[in-house]
């Protein structure tokens, strides 16, 4: 009986969140969602300065060009988020071929995304919403993956 | 004399975790937030009562890390306590320890069990790619007091379960939150997961037992979900039910995480309806 109470008010209280946190914007795009060209070049400054302090993956990009990088990633990101922009890059497994990066490096690379969209005030339905998408690159771009 | 050796057992891998932790090998701690789980009350990474196919800590491949999680249930007529510590390789490889106390608060007594237990993840992963996180496991069960097993037609103080699981966490999966499920199954002889004894002296066991746990993460570092875990029901002398909870867990960051729940435990040794809060505390590299 007490579970049961348990079990109802654990629904009541999931349906509740779910529906106050998602019915109160209106329904926007992801690009939208993320503040649109200016958000996601302030999403991936945040990001690139997270990344500066990574370092297990700082290794990787010891031969970039950052700005070349930061231009890509914006690209990337807004293209992920179905923005207006048109993808520049090569495909994501040619880009990371050779490269050796682990599922470590993949997810402390991760996390610094997070860390930037937290940092920049991104909903975490929105987070997860880009992070759906960006997650399913993982096996282009891992070595081994697991 | 067994006390000694699990005192010293116990103490032992908690040493090495702690040198573990404080020496100054590269981060062991890639996983991702919250991907360690919880340690549930046999010693394994999973949730309060369920073993997931998620291993202890927040070691990835090339890594090691692990847990140490004391737990606390209190119920109707009972209190159990666990001290456990496991031990990740890799990503690959859990080994744990874990020690349960059962008092029993009518009786004035309390019933010990020791459990040894590892789990080997066979492929998948958690998070990414199709296929989910698969491990398979073994507990290794010694009950240090017998009597009161013995007493309700248990056949051994020892016994093997061995489980089966599949973990998975879905991104952006409802509402825009991140949902987790898992599903383990496990074979055993065990009456009360081992506190009463193993098997029964009328012959009747093992029996194979399903569980499952979901989950839905309301951010990073908060989730919210229940549990079910079958139980057999081997003694012909007392019942026993299956269990279940609704828990909420913690992680505030990859040091420290909290698990709270509120359990309903059924018929216990004759004792119907025990049901109570769980609390489980855990420190993870």
């Amino acid at each position: 009986m007490n579970t049961a109470r348990a079990f109802l008010i654990t629904v009541a209280a999931v349906a509740c969140l779910a529906s106050c946190t998602t019915t109160s914007p209106p329904q926007r795009t992801l690009y939208q969602a993320l503040g649109e060209y200016e958000g996601i070049e302030a999403i991936t400054d945040s990001f690139l300065g997270e990344l500066a302090g990574n370092q297990q993956a700082l290794p990787l990009f010891l031969n970039s060009d950052i700005s070349r990088f930061r231009a890509q990633f914006i690209n990337h990101l807004c293209v992920t988020a179905n923005g207006p922009c048109t993808y520049e890059g090569d495909a994501m497994r040619e880009t990371h071929r050779g490269m050796g990066i682990s599922t470590a490096q993949f997810n402390s690379i991760v996390e610094n995304l997070i860390a930037a969209l937290e940092a920049n005030g991104v909903p975490t339905s929105t987070q997860n919403a880009l992070l759906q998408r960006l997650a399913r690159h993982y096996d282009e771009i891992v070595e081994e993956p697991f | 004399m067994s006390i000694f050796i699990r005192t010293f057992v116990l103490r032992y891998v908690t040493l090495l975790l702690t040198l573990g932790l404080a020496a100054p090998t590269v981060s062991a701690d890639s996983k991702i937030l919250a991907t360690a789980g919880g340690q549930q009350i046999e010693g394994q990474a999973g949730g309060g009562l369920v073993p997931w196919a998620l291993l202890a800590g927040y070691a990835e491949a090339g890594e090691w890390g692990g847990s140490v999680a004391v737990t606390g249930v209190r119920v109707d007529d009972f209190d159990l306590r666990v001290t456990g510590a496991a031990v990740n390789f890799g990503n690959r490889f859990e080994a744990s320890i874990a020690s349960q106390q059962l008092k029993v608060q009518p009786l004035n007594l309390s019933i010990d069990q020791d459990i040894l237990a590892m789990k080997w993840r066979v492929g998948g992963h958690v998070l990414y790619g199709n296929l989910p996180a698969v491990t398979v496991g073994a507990q290794a069960k010694w009950v240090r007091d017998f009597a009161i097993p013995e007493l309700l037609g248990a056949a051994d103080d020892h016994g093997i379960d061995f489980t089966a699981s599949a973990s998975k966490l879905w991104l952006n999966a409802l509402f825009g939150r991140n949902v987790f499920a898992n599903v383990t199954l496990r074979h055993t002889e065990a009456n009360q997961t081992g506190l009463l004894g193993f098997g029964a002296t009328d012959g009747s066991g093992p029996s194979w037992v399903a569980e499952g746990s979901v989950a839905l993460f309301l951010n990073h570092h908060w989730a919210l979900g229940a549990e079910y875990r079958q139980k057999p029901d081997h003694l012909a002398a007392v019942k026993e039910d299956d269990w279940r909870d609704v828990f909420l867990g913690w992680f505030p960051n990859k040091r420290f995480s909290v698990i709270a729940a509120y359990a309903d435990l059924g018929s216990i040794a004759g004792l119907t309806d025990q049901s109570g809060f769980y609390l489980s505390l855990q420190v993870t590299q």
